[in-house]
């Protein structure tokens, strides 16, 4: 149908990775880690009561969509997002936008994408991917996360995008109309830093922020007695996966967030934000030595009550290390 | 992190063809994106909720077999889906779908029913009767 060329590059994250590739398509250059910084894209959040198999949800990062919508309003770019009531509406929606040649993004689980390796394959429904032609009844896909370009099957992408659960996608695709290819990143930058900064120390509630990672290593304290051994391992076993699974950038997006304070010193002249960088990659580092070490506890199976009181304290440490980091980042005249 | 300690912790899990990016800092300072076949830790935690997995789907087709469940329930670990997920695929609610876990219930379900599970779980009606 379509023979478009879509430039792609392998990214961390799916979402500022479907950003800073289809706004490169339309001449506005944004980096991931910019993408991420502006869209105050690092977070903590745990939620012993929002449960995905029995295991309580913890994310290193704020809720999907978020970003994205940050990044358009804080650049004035315009977009077109829809929904569909029924799967036939939106494949045609879909197919009738890419035969005018306009790359689109897409919401879809990953438990429907065939060129997933299927050990990731768990029904994780706010995947971001762009769809940008059609050959040979072959979607033509740039999936971010991916080393190269890929296709996937017509039915396979139907499933996918119009997958049940929660949140459920309804087939939403969406594509820039309105792409200022001159911008400044300045006030977007301050904003980004602005919101990150109270979203990790002003919200009051224990859960979200610098106060959420007390809470958890509260709740690890405990977790010899309350889950009890199996199930503390799964437990644990999660806070790692969404701390270091694909998508993250390492140490739960610290690192990748270290590279935007990076960018940023260098964009706006401001040294101290680069001081802050390496400030923000120890602090990463201290949470991949969590990671470290609770995988080991996971592997051993017999974990006591006194390892579980240490990886406490180590979160007990990043949480520290996080609230200094915050504090002086908003302390920042930019 | 730097970038020569990038992990590189290939296992079959991730087929050995499939590499993320990590962020790391070069030996000037710089972050750049450096690809990462994985990370022990990662890997550990990874390889566990695939091992709870497969004993679900073990124990529920055991299950299957001495008649106590249906094979609904069993289709449904093999998915890896909880109730509340399978309810909306099939479009029923969650205390129905239970119901038709009870092999009795299930015996007497519409062929219209069967097939909309055997959709959800992407199998034929006959492999849904008939979980081998």
């Amino acid at each position: 149908m379509s023979n478009s060329s879509f430039q792609h590059h392998q990214t961390a994250h799916c979402e500022s990775g479907v950003i800073s590739n289809l706004l490169g398509h339309y001449g506005l250059q944004i980096s991931e880690p910019m993408a991420f910084g502006i869209g105050a894209g690092i977070f903590f959040g745990h939620l012993p009561f929002v449960k995905v198999n029995g295991v309580p949800g913890t994310t290193y990062r704020i809720w999907p969509g978020a970003i994205f919508q940050r990044v358009c309003k804080r650049l004035g770019i315009k977009m077109e997002i829809e929904r569909f009531s029924s799967p036939e509406k939106g494949m045609e929606a879909l197919d009738k936008i890419i035969g005018e040649g306009v790359p689109v993004g897409l919401l879809s689980s990953v438990y429907y994408l065939p060129y997933f390796p299927p050990s990731y394959r768990f029904h994780f429904n706010a995947h971001n991917l762009v769809v940008y032609g059609k050959e040979d009844g072959q979607y033509l896909v740039s999936d971010p996360v991916m080393e190269t370009l890929t296709t996937i099957d017509p039915e396979s992408l139907v499933q996918a995008r119009f997958a049940k659960g929660f949140p459920a996608p309804k087939g939403k695709m969406y594509y820039p109309v309105d792409v200022p290819t001159s911008v400044s990143f300045k006030l977007p930058i301050k904003a980004g830093i602005e919101q990150a900064c109270h979203y990790m120390l002003k919200i009051p509630v224990p859960l979200f922020g610098v106060k959420g990672i007390r809470y958890l290593a509260k709740k690890v304290a405990n977790y010899a007695e309350k889950p009890g051994d199996r199930k503390a391992t799964l437990y644990l076993g999660n806070i790692i996966r969404m701390q270091e699974e694909i998508g993250t950038g390492g140490a739960g997006f610290r690192f990748l967030y270290s590279a935007f304070l990076q960018e940023a010193a260098e964009y706006l002249n401001k040294p101290e934000l680069s001081k802050l960088a390496t400030e923000f990659t120890a602090t990463g580092d201290l949470w991949r030595n969590f990671a470290f070490s609770a995988g080991r506890v996971c592997k051993s199976r017999s974990a006591d009550a006194v390892s579980y009181k240490e990886l406490s304290e180590m979160l007990q440490q990043c949480a520290a290390s996080e609230e200094v980091f915050f504090r002086k980042l908003a302390q920042v005249k930019l | 992190m730097k970038k020569e300690e990038v992990p590189q912790d290939g296992d079959n899990l991730h087929q050995g063809t499939f590499k993320q990016i990590m962020y790391a800092v070069d030996n000037t300072g710089n972050y750049v994106p450096v690809q990462s076949a994985g990370w022990e830790p990662e890997n550990i935690a990874l390889g566990q909720a695939w091992e709870e997995v497969n004993e679900k789907v073990k124990a529920a087709l055991a299950r299957v077999r001495a008649g106590e469940i249906s094979p609904v329930a069993y289709y449904m670990e093999k998915n890896l889906m909880d109730l509340a997920l399978l309810a909306s695929y099939v479009g029923k609610f969650q205390w129905q779908v239970k119901r038709h876990m009870k092999p009795a219930v299930f015996k007497n379900l519409s062929q219209k029913m069967l097939s909309r599970y055997a959709a959800a779980f992407k199998v034929s009606v006959a492999e849904l009767k008939e979980p081998i």
